[in-house]
């Protein structure tokens, strides 16, 4: 089909041919390469912050470690050995980062147990969470922004203003809703707890993944709804629907699918966001994930733990926003030519 | 594409006149929080911490306007005293990531050399940070409290500011007036600060006025997972937490108005902030 189209399309422009050709075939690579250091520096720089934030705390770095704790001189002397204190900083830092990138991520004192171990036993419920949340946003947040776009009049309005309604939800603020609502009135769903696996998961999951989503579904059908807007004005949909194609497929093909550049870009934020209010939405669901281990940690004062969980936090971000960049250049390639204009 | 004409006019007359009815009513509604807020313990009919076991859970009346707690403590004067604590934060960190972006935004803009691209990829790299989980790293270093994530929150909402700031000084840089001023000598540090800020202010002034419900939405849920405001100092936050034992066992107004309150507060602040900046014709993230 895409090639038919090709073939019937009228012919391009002509530029100054071939310098495109050749940069076409060059820009790519370097356009990867590109990305991918911006990656491996920007988590560097994050990796000098999260370690070295411990400094700005005045004081005894052992004595800070242990807060809360008794600190006898055999625990002192330990968590010296173990944290290497008695070394220079840039030193300590290298072992810290070297054996991050081994799966050593230090011990933590509330578990007396590898932090890495820690991490990995509570990541199933986060991972699960966010993505039915994930799952929700997309469907709903495209959905409503879809319907909201093709509605002119009462049904925009109403949409939009229900939306903005939702957006200023804060997250924990929809999980107490959702609970009065579903739990304590309906009795339809638990209100604690991630239930066994399977259907049961999804059904434990799915009052937290609609609390920890509402913002972010709020937030794609706007972007979805302007977005298409845009579109929608736009000579190429005009020509799309005077050739004859059906609405449908004009909404489809020419609509959404160019409207999908500014709804990817923002999914960035969107994973960041997930990950973060997950700490909140755990704690109040009773979930045991990495966001309320986040949570018990600061209450626990176990900050190896905390340096971990906010490391893996900035990489996904980082790591997504990343993703997201490559894959742009595939859905409108004017991005990689660096030609994109609109 | 429209082609926009805007002329460099005196800085908050690009607010325009007047605002929407809708604004109105958020104005009004944001205007009696902070009026009831600020004047609570003058206001208030109760003790915010005065605890009556007699009158557990009382549903509204004429003796308690909004009922009472689990602890029979009257609601509606915990709100107003909850509300110091609330907006006291967002207030302070939208005024120090506003100052402070706004002048690493104008040094980031001016500054055509390396100082530039620094701070730009500094502000790329908070933006890395979201802003709960910098407030939450403050507080496993600092402690609980406000001031951890206060002080975390300003930082990380400067990028906000700054980057908006920035993109605004580019432009205008070119702009004819400032060229004007340059070619008659005038010094930059004047033409920057006087005549150049004041046309930054309304964009920026309306992405702050943003930021401020979000803020406020982020330091309500530290509260509410305790690691904020602590107790028992009333907090919107801190209150709802108090009230999900109270919850759960079907009493559900505890719990209601202090979401009430902090939903109708963000919704308000985002109306004004979206009016203003549709106002200005400034294209906001």
């Amino acid at each position: 089909m895409a090639v038919m189209d090709q073939a019937q399309a009228p012919a391009p422009p002509q530029g100054p041919a071939g310098k495109g050709v050749k940069s076409r075939a060059a820009r790519p690579a370097a356009y990867i390469t590109k990305k991918v250091f911006a990656l491996v520096a920007t988590l560097f720089v994050a990796s000098l912050a999260v370690f070295f934030s411990r400094f700005l705390v005045p004081g005894d770095p052992a004595r800070f470690l242990l807060r809360g704790r008794s600190p006898k001189p055999e625990a002192l002397e330990e968590i010296t050995r173990q944290f290497g204190l008695d070394k220079p900083a840039w030193e300590q830092y290298l072992n810290w980062l070297g054996g991050i990138l081994h799966g050593d991520w230090g011990r933590s004192l509330t578990y007396r147990q590898d932090v890495s171990d820690v991490l990995l036993g509570r990541l199933p419920t986060t991972l699960q969470l966010v993505a039915l949340a994930a799952v929700f946003i997309t469907v709903l947040g495209l959905f409503a922004g879809i319907v909201a776009s093709l509605n002119k009049g009462f049904g925009d309005r109403f949409i939009l203003i229900t939306l903005t309604a939702a957006g200023a939800v804060p997250p924990f603020v929809a999980a107490i809703a959702l609970v009065a609502l579903f739990s304590v009135g309906l009795g339809w769903f638990p209100s604690f707890g991630s239930g066994d696996g399977g259907w049961d998961r999804i059904w434990h999951l799915t009052l937290p993944a609609l609390a920890l989503g509402i913002t972010y579904i709020a937030m794609v059908a706007r972007v979805t709804r302007s977005s298409m807007n845009e579109q929608l004005l736009r000579e190429h949909v005009e020509v799309a629907t005077s050739r004859g194609l059906t609405r449908g497929s004009v909404v489809a093909r020419h609509v959404l699918r160019n409207a999908l550049g500014p709804i990817l870009t923002v999914s960035g934020v969107l994973v960041a966001g997930l990950l973060v209010s997950s700490a909140i939405i755990e704690r109040t669901f009773g979930l045991s994930g990495i966001g309320q281990l986040l949570v018990q940690s600061i209450d626990r004062l176990d900050f190896a733990v905390v340096q971990a969980i906010v490391m893996v936090v900035v990489a996904a971000f980082v790591l997504v926003n990343t993703v997201v960049d490559l894959i742009q250049p595939l859905i409108d390639p004017r991005i990689a030519a660096g030609t994109e204009s609109r | 594409m429209t082609l926009a004409i805007s002329l460099p006019q005196a800085g908050l007359r690009r607010y325009g006149s007047l605002l929407s009815p809708l604004a109105w009513v958020a104005l009004a509604v944001a205007a009696a929080v902070v009026l009831l807020s600020l004047f609570a313990p003058v206001l208030a009919p109760y003790d915010p911490d005065y605890v009556d076991l007699n009158n557990v859970l009382a549903g509204p009346g004429a003796q308690h306007l909004l009922g009472t707690d689990a602890l029979g403590r009257d609601l509606f004067s915990r709100l107003m005293h909850g509300g110091r604590t609330s907006l006291l934060g967002p207030t302070i960190v939208v005024i120090g990531s506003t100052v402070l972006g706004l002048l690493l935004g104008l040094v980031a803009g001016w500054s055509e050399g390396w100082l530039g691209k620094v701070l730009g990829r500094v502000f790329d790299l908070l933006f890395a940070f979201p802003a709960l989980l910098m407030a939450m790293l403050a507080i496993a270093l600092f402690g609980k409290g406000l001031f951890a994530p206060i002080l975390a929150m300003t930082i990380a909402y400067v990028p906000y500011v700054a980057r908006l700031a920035q993109s605004l000084v580019v432009a205008e840089r070119s702009r004819p007036y400032v060229q004007a001023y340059r070619v008659l000598g005038f010094r930059t540090p004047w033409v920057v600060l006087g005549r150049v800020l004041p046309n930054l202010i309304p964009t920026v002034g309306a992405q702050s006025t943003l930021n401020f419900g979000y803020v406020l939405a982020d330091l309500a849920a530290l509260s509410f997972i305790g690691l904020g405001v602590q107790p028992p100092t009333s907090d919107w936050g801190a209150m709802i937490e108090e009230s999900r034992g109270a919850l759960l066992g079907g009493y559900i107004l505890p719990a209601f108005w202090p979401a009430l309150v902090v939903v109708l507060v963000v919704v308000a602040v985002n109306v004004i902030g979206e009016e203003l900046s549709d106002r200005i014709g400034g294209k906001l993230s």
